[in-house]
């Protein structure tokens, strides 16, 4: 089974719908336990960064979470869920967040009126690594995105995708160890985005 | 690169996807869960489907069409059509869509945009708007007034004024919708779509009046939209999606090519 964490933090019906298709069991849940015992976590995540550490302070799930990404299983943040992984966002006038990825969140700054924010809709990811979650995916294909902060790792060996946008180069993909996330939302990324999710469901946490 | 959207408009009456030209004179096209997934299949960015009655019925949203494009698209859409308070907008999200639009709505009440964008995010808060050629530069600097309920009633609101305010009410995205370029397949009403796109940072869509593909070259070139609605010159099958695609590209447009 696959937990899906909810943590009042945007549509999480899509995530479960994506998984239904692929035959595969997912549970929307804020119960610790469930989380903890789950074979695979997706993190997911729309909207702002201190009200999404807020909720998961007040629904205490922040430790369950380190709990499962120390313990190995693995675990697929998308969105808002990528970044509130990482050590601090800028978003909000500054939010510390859950560090269980080294980096900061930073916002897009556009050149010009007409680069707009947030970033919506599809471009390509670049990958800077080989990875399982990649199998059977061509370097250079377009994802799903709806943003306006992006990830910076603090250390390029978690820099698995990359993504021009604005004024930034950005990881749209990181990883370490059994931990992989994706700045877009691959639920709703089409055929290619199914794949990543079906790779995902099939992955035992290593690299 | 981030690509130029091209996003399927189907507006569904009854359970059935329909098309009128200038807001009447509909006719019936197809089943809406058919066509998103031949849409969807066939390299559509996005889709939006609008229950054009609901509002005219009083009733609310037909939830369980929405639930049923969620089990079958697996890109985004956007829904709207009787949206009218924001348990209706999370009743939407929680069915699978990834947007809501409001339009009548938000004119009647501008708050509720702002309350939707601050408890579901702005990302999924889109403000359609249906501007009318308005000849009073004193009353309608932009040269357009706001409409509601399908061209039925006029505002006495500037388009860009409202579209800068929906900005400042946390709105992610402006639908632009040309009532007077509507269903005609004479090309979109660029200066409208020019000026929304430059004077606001968010996305716009423009709509209204795609018939050709040099009719989307021309809206994403000149008129500097993030996406374009197609209706009637796709339902028909004139064009596919892909052929769409493939004159833009030529064109230098960016677009998605693999799907």
């Amino acid at each position: 089974m696959i937990a899906i964490v909810d943590y009042k933090a945007g549509n999480l019906t899509s995530v479960k719908l994506a998984l239904e298709h692929l035959g595969v069991d997912g549970a929307i849940t804020r119960d610790p336990a469930v989380i903890e015992g789950a074979e695979r976590v997706i993190f997911p995540g729309d909207g702002a960064a201190a009200s999404a550490m807020e909720h998961l302070n007040e629904l205490g799930l922040v430790a369950p979470l380190k709990k499962v990404v120390d313990k190995g299983t693995p675990v697929l943040g998308i969105c808002l869920g990528t970044q509130v992984i990482c050590d601090h966002s800028d978003e909000d006038g500054g939010v510390d967040c859950m560090g269980l990825l080294p980096g900061r969140v930073k916002r897009f700054n556009p050149p010009d009126q007409l680069c707009k924010i947030p970033q919506m809709g599809w471009n390509t990811m670049r990958f800077k690594r080989k990875h399982p979650l990649f199998e059977g995916i061509e370097d250079d294909s377009e994802f799903y995105f709806i943003h306006s902060y992006y990830p910076v790792p603090a250390d390029m060996a978690f820099i698995m995708g990359e993504t021009e946008y604005a004024d930034a180069t950005f990881a749209s993909a990181v990883g370490n160890g059994n931990l992989f996330a994706t700045q877009f939302h691959p639920e709703r990324s089409g055929r290619i985005g199914m794949r990543l999710l079906k790779n995902f469901t099939e992955w035992d946490g290593s690299c | 690169m981030l690509s130029k959207r091209i996003v399927p408009c189907l507006d569904v009456r009854n359970r059935i996807v329909t098309k009128g030209v200038k807001f009447q004179n509909n006719i019936d096209l197809g089943d809406p869960i058919e066509m998103a997934v031949r849409y969807s299949d066939g390299g559509a960015d996005e889709l939006v489907f609008y229950d054009i009655t609901a509002s005219a019925e009083r009733r609310s949203i037909d939830i369980g069409m929405v639930e049923e494009i969620g089990k079958v698209v697996h890109i985004p859409f956007a829904v709207g059509g009787g949206i009218e308070n924001l348990d209706d907008m999370y009743k939407v999200l929680l069915a699978g869509a990834e947007k809501v639009s409001v339009n009548s709505l938000a004119v009647k009440n501008p708050a509720i945009i702002g309350e939707g964008a601050r408890i579901f995010g702005s990302q999924c808060i889109v403000l359609g708007m249906d501007p009318v050629r308005a000849d009073d530069p004193k009353k309608f600097p932009s040269g357009y007034e706001i409409t509601t309920r399908g061209f039925r009633e006029r505002t006495g609101m500037d388009a860009l004024d409202w579209a800068k305010r929906a900005q400042d009410l946390g709105v992610g995205e402006i639908v632009v919708n040309s009532v007077d370029a509507d269903g005609t397949r004479d090309g979109f009403e660029l200066p409208l779509t020019k000026l929304i796109a430059t004077n606001v940072g968010i996305p716009v869509v423009a709509s209204g009046g795609a018939g050709t593909p040099q009719h989307l070259i021309d809206v994403f070139q000149k008129a500097h939209a993030d996406a374009a609605i197609v209706a009637s010159m796709t339902h028909t099958g004139d064009y596919t999606i892909g052929q769409i695609k493939e004159v833009l590209d030529a064109a230098g447009v960016p677009v998605r090519k693999k799907w």
